[in-house]
């Protein structure tokens, strides 16, 4: 099994990818760079990352958050965050990111912040 | 259990930091620590593994990671020894400094010092980095 799976579905023009798995260095950070890079390849730029099932990430993992974060900006994007585990909070806290992502724990709500 | 002493070397390969990483779970699932302390340690340990892979031996198959585990009544020490040049840590910028938040690297050795009770670096007269940290019960 993946180390990180990623599950993409389409929500009006919102792009949704459910996670479950591991972000950590190496095949977890890979496959969410890739992920990332192929959905502003194909002009989706409204992206919602629906963290419920990450159960673990490192620095590397937070760091390709910050990365995909940064490269969807810059391409007019807009990238959120659904679904934080606690412990996924407590380190968007302490490295003060939690200040610089939109977070939700709601889909309805993330979404219409989308609008 | 109490006063266990546990020793590994692993090669320089990205996967040794799970590996590392399932063997000190062990280790410490041993050793009778809290589930909160346990994360940490396991934050802390992928964290030192991943620098001494990456930035100590930068991936060479020729150097090896050594892992030392022990746990006392008191407190959990993991040391993680590579062969590389050394480094300083105090030149390591604060990540969480307002210019350095947006980053995508520079966490790790701030996971360490914020997981674990004490953190300390040695650098060897004959090579290689020890990182020392201690998870006190």
């Amino acid at each position: 099994m993946a180390e990180l799976n990623i599950n993409e579905r389409q929500a009006g023009d919102v792009t949704v990818l459910d996670m479950s798995g591991k972000i950590t260095i190496g095949e977890g950070s890979v496959a969410l760079r890739t992920a990332i890079r192929r959905l502003l390849e194909e002009g989706k730029k409204r992206i919602l990352l629906n963290l419920a099932g990450v159960s673990y990430i490192d620095s590397s993992g937070i760091g390709e958050l910050v990365s995909s974060y940064t490269a969807i900006g810059k391409d007019g994007g807009q990238l959120k965050l659904l679904n934080l585990t606690q412990k996924l909070q407590d380190l968007l806290t302490i490295t003060k990111l939690l200040t610089v992502f939109d977070v939700y724990e709601s889909e309805a709500d993330a979404l219409n912040s989308f609008k | 259990m109490t006063g266990e002493t546990t020793e590994l070397t692993l090669p320089s390969r990205i996967d040794t930091v799970a590996t590392a990483a399932a063997a000190v779970a062990d280790f410490v699932g041993r050793s009778g620590i809290s589930d909160d302390a346990a994360f940490g340690i396991d934050m802390a340990v992928r964290e030192a593994v991943t620098n001494a892979v990456l930035h100590g031996n930068r991936q060479d198959d020729e150097k090896v990671v050594e892992i030392s585990l022990k746990s006392s009544p008191d407190a959990v020490e993991i040391s993680v020894h590579d062969q590389g040049p050394g480094f300083n840590p105090e030149t390591v910028p604060d990540p969480t400094a307002q210019e350095n938040i947006l980053k995508t690297s520079g966490r790790g050795i701030f996971f360490m010092r914020t997981f674990m009770d004490e953190v300390d670096w040695t650098i060897r007269p004959g090579g290689g980095t020890t990182v020392r940290m201690v998870k006190r019960r």
